[in-house]
């Protein structure tokens, strides 16, 4: 696909290839999942392994990159004239997503999280004339890299300390008893560049600069697709390796995710721009995903899953709009439901959503990690926590609302000529989704138990 | 000698690479010190290996061994390849600012 940029002269072209292949994949993914016979059998000495729940995770990220192509795939030309590059990038970042959901070493986990890095610093750098862009990539680099460099540190930790002197995360037989002083460090340092990762406080700093200055169409796969695959990772290493060891991190794990909730949810109160209010309230996002590593039980995985698909459903959706809008604050949205009524109606579904009312999958899904920590017995003060900052979020995601219907606007607030009706259709498609999911959730959880 | 000697020398390495990161201010000059962050990862992997071989446990299964080092092998590939996009991604803030002081990085706050 990179090189095939070079011959085709076409910009259609790899859209449609990019949408085909992801079709196959997913196919592929559906057949393995539901019959448990893999297509291809490749000997990776154990190093991947995939049960259901790793499967149903696959899917639902390619599900969702496959609206993120239908919806936005004719705003990629918009960045830069090297459209195929995009797509091959963003197959590599896909390519790291799966190791990552799979992984069963720690070698495979910073395999994994180093190719959905990589190409995602190039991807944030890719408007090189705009200063913005190239500060946005140039500190995520930065951040990454340094992050990576700690969460070595930490793996080399958990080598020197355990008494098998092994990379696979199952095999470590920790115990439940105090942790020797190499385990411990070990921990704490991959916990440290996992919250770095998926942009937890305090170590979030970085998340608003970077998902304002990168090309808005990044922005959207950077905060759903990306995000949602370094969760999943934290929580399967933190379950696998350490879940026996939980009584002991589990405080910290409370304190981050309090943080989180906290600094989320109140800094994005005052924030002006829509695409930086969106990528604080990632952050707070991030802290209702953490209540999943803070229960680490059953529900918690289901709950995983579903957040998932709901937070991504409902991002990738608002970024879809936000492309094409000619202001990105707030007042950018006011008068949309008199222009645009379909898109208006959309946009506020998805805000519903986020927001977590009833009937859409954003309240199952953050009912389900609510009901997960509240299982879990230990530190209830985190869940009326988690409600109330759910009750803050309520107050800027209405912000939107509140300017799409209340209030006039004599110009035109979206470039009209871009909006096609296919696409129209499309945010239908996702907003009607995640009403259906929100209905039956059910609908993803089942393929859990396949 | 005994492993804390190594583990300490590791550790000090890495510690003078975080100072730098968080204190330096040339963007060369941060990029190096995460170098040297990912190299004191090497030598405390290649000694903790070489901590396995000597014990029990080595001698009956050599993979526990090998496993660390072929780790530092999968480090320095991808330490290449962060190398090319990071320098990449400088050149191109150089080409638009003509300086490569992070300093500037302080313009999207406002």
């Amino acid at each position: 696909m990179m090189l095939g940029g070079a011959f085709i002269k076409d910009r259609r072209t790899p859209v449609y290839l990019g949408i085909g292949g992801l079709l196959a994949i997913l196919a592929a993914c559906a057949v393995e999942l539901k019959t448990g016979r893999p297509l291809l059998v490749i000997d990776v000495k154990d190093m991947l392994h995939a049960n259901s729940f790793n499967l149903t995770f696959i899917m639902v990220a390619l599900g969702c990159t496959l609206l993120y192509f239908l919806l936005n795939g004719r705003d990629f030309e918009k960045v830069g004239p090297h459209v195929s590059e995009y797509f091959a990038l963003i197959f590599f970042i896909l390519c790291g997503v799966s190791i990552v959901a799979t992984f069963n070493t720690l070698l495979m986990l910073f395999l994994g999280i180093e190719i959905i890095s990589i190409p995602l610093y190039i991807l944030t750098g890719s408007d090189k004339r705009n200063l913005k862009s190239n500060e946005a990539a140039l500190k995520y680099f930065l951040m990454g890299s340094f992050s990576t460099g700690i969460m070595l540190l930490g793996i080399a930790f958990m080598y020197g300390g355990n008494v098998m002197g092994t990379f696979f995360i199952n095999n470590m037989n920790l115990g439940s008893g105090p942790m020797p002083a190499l385990i411990g460090v070990g921990l704490v340092l991959l916990m440290v560049s996992m919250s770095f990762k998926v942009s937890a406080a305090p170590f979030h700093f970085w998340t608003p600069d970077v998902y304002d200055g990168a090309p808005t169409v990044f922005t959207s796969f950077m905060a759903s697709i990306v995000k949602v695959a370094s969760f999943f990772a934290f929580v399967r290493l933190f379950e696998s390796a350490f879940g026996t060891l939980q009584s002991q991190w589990q405080t910290l794990v409370a304190v981050i995710t309090a943080a989180t909730l906290i600094i989320g949810n109140l800094t994005a109160v005052f924030q002006q721009s829509v695409k930086r209010m969106l990528a604080y309230s990632s952050i707070a996002q991030a802290g209702f995903m953490l209540l999943a590593l803070f229960a680490l039980n059953d529900t918690a995985k289901e709950g995983l899953v579903l957040y998932a698909a709901a937070y991504s459903l409902a991002t990738i959706g608002l970024f879809a709009v936000l492309v094409k809008m000619k202001d990105y604050t707030v007042d950018g949205f006011n008068g949309l439901s008199k222009q645009q009524p379909l898109l208006a109606l959309t946009v506020t579904i998805f805000l519903l959503s986020l927001t977590g009312i009833p009937l859409t999958a954003g309240f199952q899904a953050k009912f389900y990690m609510l009901w997960a920590a509240i299982q879990n017995g230990h530190h209830f003060w985190l869940v009326i926590l988690a409600v109330l900052c759910a009750a803050i979020s309520a107050y800027y995601y209405f912000r939107i609302i509140q300017a799409m219907y209340f209030r006039e606007n004599s110009e035109t607030v979206m470039n009209e000529w871009d909006i096609t009706p296919s696409f129209k259709y499309l945010l239908l498609i996702t907003a009607v989704l995640i009403i259906v999911l929100g209905i039956f959730p059910n609908l993803v959880i089942d393929w859990l138990h396949y | 000698m005994e492993i804390k000697y190594y583990i300490g020398l590791a550790v000090a390495l890495f510690c003078i690479g975080v100072a730098g990161v968080l204190t330096r201010r040339n963007a060369i000059i941060i990029f190096m010190c995460i170098e040297l962050m990912l190299n004191a990862v090497n030598v405390l992997l290649v000694a903790f290996s070489k901590m396995h071989a000597l014990s029990a446990l080595g001698k009956a299964m050599p993979s526990v061994v090998s496993d660390g080092q072929l780790f530092v092998f999968f480090i320095m590939v991808v330490a290449a390849a962060e190398v090319s996009v990071g320098l990449a991604i400088i050149v191109m803030m150089y080409r638009n600012v003509h300086a490569v002081d992070v300093n500037f990085l302080n313009r999207l706050k406002n």
